[in-house]
């Protein structure tokens, strides 16, 4: 069944996810689904690294994905605590509210 | 023995002086003043040996000259002049004079400075009077036996240098010890004369090196002739201002009333400097450019009316002196004209020749006439004060022959070498001033005619004011109680005038009518210009270069004046405050020679008070008002103040600088207001900005 499905295929669903992902990340404003939105993001990219690995029949591309996700988790967890931090101080999470750096 | 390696030493006459001259610099401090001058007359002393090596050196292998190069001097682009010594009959005879009567000075020094009434037991005045001594030494072996006319000049400077030094010796007093800046101007007059000199001097180096393109010797002797042939007004020029060189170094008119006042200096010095060497230095210039004078008819005769009419001037001003020394220093005067005119009529060999002798016999002159101020120094010292107590305020001047007279019987020696020295000076058979002057007289009787006139009536005068000398110092009675106590010189004084006396008695054999041997010698450096001119029967007759009618003519006028100043001054002796008995006789005529015919008076009103009233004019009108009041105050100033004030710090400074300075800020400003509007704090638009600028670059890269 493995060759049955061309790499274009895994192309295009790694493009529409990193899409998705992306405009998730530009027109939410609540953090959390920010965060979801860019482990959709990595996840698509997750998706290519797998398809080119397995057409091309090596494990670098395997293994990059597990760097990947390893990146990830750490990820999320820094920014949980940052989200913690920020309610803290501002009683919301409204990312359009953290605009304190506006020149 | 290779003989001719003996002439690689010849750079040893100019540095074993040169090496005496450090030892009494640096160590001098802690020598004894016997120590100094041992050291001084050993340098010099040593010089005379090489000089004299040099000399038989050149007389085994024929007297051709030799070049030895010594050290790379100037070298910038086709000029080059390498400092190279030439050694020739010439340039040795010069060595010898100069070394070997100096050696003879410097040994008379040692006694003679120690008891100068000036010299106050100060030793640093002995070792630097030695110091100059030997930098003297040094500087005219540099002059004598340079390559070129660059080296020579620089011999010339040195000397002249020295002479400065020396006449301003006791530069904070006048001759009789007193304060005073006349010593310091006498050597400022004899620096200032020789400048002019000077000037003709570098004129004639010019002009050399233009036409020549060298300044050696032989390089622009070998092409005179060319030269000649294509421009012969170029020798002309050349010749002439060299000729203006040789009037200020060897004090011809009209530069020569730098050398009476140099009698300021001790008389060492006058006897070495001012009489036996450096004032020489013009006479052997001009033996030394016999191949360019030969080539100008009309230059020897005027270097030879330059010299006869001298001779017969500074002669008759020497017959109205009363200082023993100035009657010296004119008859040094007159006699450097006697050689100036031999070397101006060809007669190199004739002039070199009474160069040699003069020296010898001059230089005992003048250091007899030191040896006779000292005994008259010991006289007045001894002097109880009671007994001169009336005379006590007016200052005694031991220099002055109308206070001496009957010194014959103090001071024996000095006056029996005295007598030799006047006898060879008045020229008289067989001294040796008979031999040299009268080869000159028969040169100049044979091509000069008028020089050969003036040089008699020159010769006359000679003996006649010699004469005067003698009859005054040493004959008659004492005019002065210091007179009378007179005493005479030690040893370290005498010894020298005794070798001096006896080469003034015996100096004429160098060159006797016959034998020639001078000639013979010189001809190998100067090749005699043979002129063809129509000669008076009476003047063929030679006897191997002395003709009996002018070696008779001169020898009886000479024993005339001897008699005639017998007559006027030996006869009836001089007595105490009595008027000079030749004022009587002569009048007017007299005070003319006696004040020297004014020529420092008239050189002063018409060119040293003239050249005084420029310099303030210069000094007043010119630089403080013109460029310091006007030119720098109001012009510079001014517009300096203009353009701070107006065009510089309004219009540029606040206009232009502050402009661009604050346009920049407000510039600044501007573009940061408006970069300030893309940091609008919102995550998302960053975001957004991240996201076209990956896909900006992306795009690039892909469709690149």
């Amino acid at each position: 069944m493995t060759g049955s499905i061309p790499l274009s295929y895994y192309l295009a669903l790694s493009g529409i996810l990193f899409s998705m992902g992306a405009l998730g990340v530009l027109v939410r404003r609540n953090p959390l689904i920010i965060f979801m939105s860019i482990e959709l993001m990595l996840n698509s990219a997750n998706l290519a690294f797998v398809a080119f690995a397995r057409n091309i029949q090596s494990p670098a591309g395997q293994l990059i994905v597990l760097f990947v996700m390893t990146v990830a988790a750490a990820e999320v967890a820094v920014g949980l605590a940052l989200i913690v931090i920020i309610f803290r101080n501002k009683h919301s999470i409204n990312v359009d509210l953290m605009n304190s750096l506006k020149g | 023995m290779d003989l001719t390696r003996l002439f690689s030493l010849v750079p040893l006459i100019v540095f074993l002086p040169a090496l005496g001259l450090l030892v009494n610099l640096i160590f001098g401090k802690k020598f004894s003043e016997t120590v100094i001058g041992t050291v001084a007359s050993t340098a010099s002393g040593l010089a005379f040996v090489v000089s004299a090596a040099l000399g038989y050196a050149l007389w085994t292998t024929g007297g051709a000259a030799q070049v030895v190069p010594f050290a790379e001097w100037i070298h910038i682009g086709t000029l080059n002049i390498p400092w190279a010594f030439r050694v020739d009959t010439l340039s040795v005879l010069m060595m010898l004079v100069v070394s070997g009567v100096g050696t003879l000075i410097h040994i008379y020094a040692i006694g003679y400075m120690h008891e100068d009434v000036r010299f106050k037991n100060d030793p640093g005045r002995f070792q630097r009077f030695f110091v100059y001594l030997n930098l003297f030494i040094a500087m005219m072996m540099i002059l004598v036996s340079g390559d070129s006319y660059l080296m020579l000049f620089v011999g010339w400077e040195g000397v002249g240098l020295c002479s400065f030094l020396l006449i301003g010796f006791w530069y904070e007093m006048d001759t009789l010890g007193r304060p005073s800046w006349a010593n310091s101007n006498a050597a400022k007059k004899a620096m200032i004369a020789n400048r002019v000199g000077d000037f003709g001097f570098l004129m004639a180096a010019f002009t050399i090196f233009w036409y020549f393109k060298s300044l050696s010797f032989d390089a622009v002797f070998a092409q005179a002739g060319q030269v000649a042939a294509v421009s012969p007004n170029v020798i002309l020029f050349i010749t002439l201002f060299l000729l203006i060189g040789v009037t200020g170094k060897s004090a011809q008119l009209p530069l020569f009333v730098w050398l009476p006042d140099a009698m300021a200096g001790p008389t060492p010095v006058s006897a070495l400097i001012h009489a036996a060497t450096m004032v020489t230095a013009g006479v052997y210039l001009v033996a030394r450019s016999a191949p360019l004078y030969t080539l100008v008819p009309v230059a020897q005769q005027t270097v030879a009316l330059v010299g006869g009419i001298t001779a017969l001037f500074a002669a008759t001003i020497a017959v109205g002196q009363y200082d023993i020394k100035k009657v010296l220093a004119y008859s040094t005067i007159s006699q450097l004209g006697f050689m100036v005119a031999a070397v101006g009529m060809g007669a190199f060999t004739a002039g070199m020749f009474h160069l040699v002798t003069h020296a010898f016999f001059k230089a005992l002159l003048f250091l007899s006439a030191g040896s006779v101020i000292l005994g008259m120094e010991r006289g007045h010292h001894h002097l109880p004060h009671g007994e001169h107590g009336e005379h006590h305020e007016e200052v005694f001047d031991p220099g002055d022959m109308r206070n001496m007279g009957g010194l014959r019987k103090q001071m024996p020696v000095t006056f029996w070498v005295y007598l030799a020295g006047t006898l060879a000076l008045a020229g008289i058979v067989p001294f040796a001033g008979f031999w040299s002057k009268d080869e000159i007289l028969l040169d100049a009787a044979r091509n000069f005619p008028v020089v050969y006139w003036l040089l008699t009536v020159a010769a006359f005068l000679t003996a006649f004011y010699m004469g005067r000398q003698v009859w005054m110092v040493f004959f008659g009675k004492p005019r002065h109680a210091a007179a009378e106590h007179a005493e005479e010189s030690p040893k370290v004084i005498t010894v020298p005038l005794m070798v001096l006396a006896g080469l003034s008695v015996l100096g004429g054999a160098l060159n006797l009518p016959y034998l020639n041997s001078l000639s013979a010698w010189l001809g190998h450096t100067i090749e005699a210009a043979e002129r063809e001119i129509a000669v008076a029967p009476w003047l063929q007759v030679s006897w191997g270069g002395l003709n009996p009618w002018v070696a008779l003519l001169s020898t009886v006028l000479a024993l005339a004046a001897i008699y005639f100043s017998w007559l006027i001054y030996g006869r009836k002796p001089l007595e105490t405050g009595q008027v000079d008995p030749l004022k009587k006789a002569l009048g007017p005529v007299f005070t003319i020679f006696e004040r020297k015919y004014w020529v420092d008076e008239v050189y002063g009103a018409l060119v040293v008070n003239r050249f005084v009233d420029l310099s303030r004019f210069l000094a007043d009108v010119i630089d403080w008002r013109f460029w310091h009041d006007w030119f720098h105050e109001k012009v510079i100033a001014g517009t300096y103040q203009f353009l701070s004030k107006t065009v510089l710090n309004l219009r540029v400074d606040q206009q232009f600088i502050d402009a661009i300075a604050n346009g920049l800020a407000r510039l600044t400003g501007w573009v940061s207001s408006q970069l300030r509007r893309l940091q609008n704090g919102f995550v998302r638009s960053y975001a957004l900005a991240v996201l076209f600028g990956v896909v900006i670059i992306l795009g690039y890269l892909l469709l690149k």
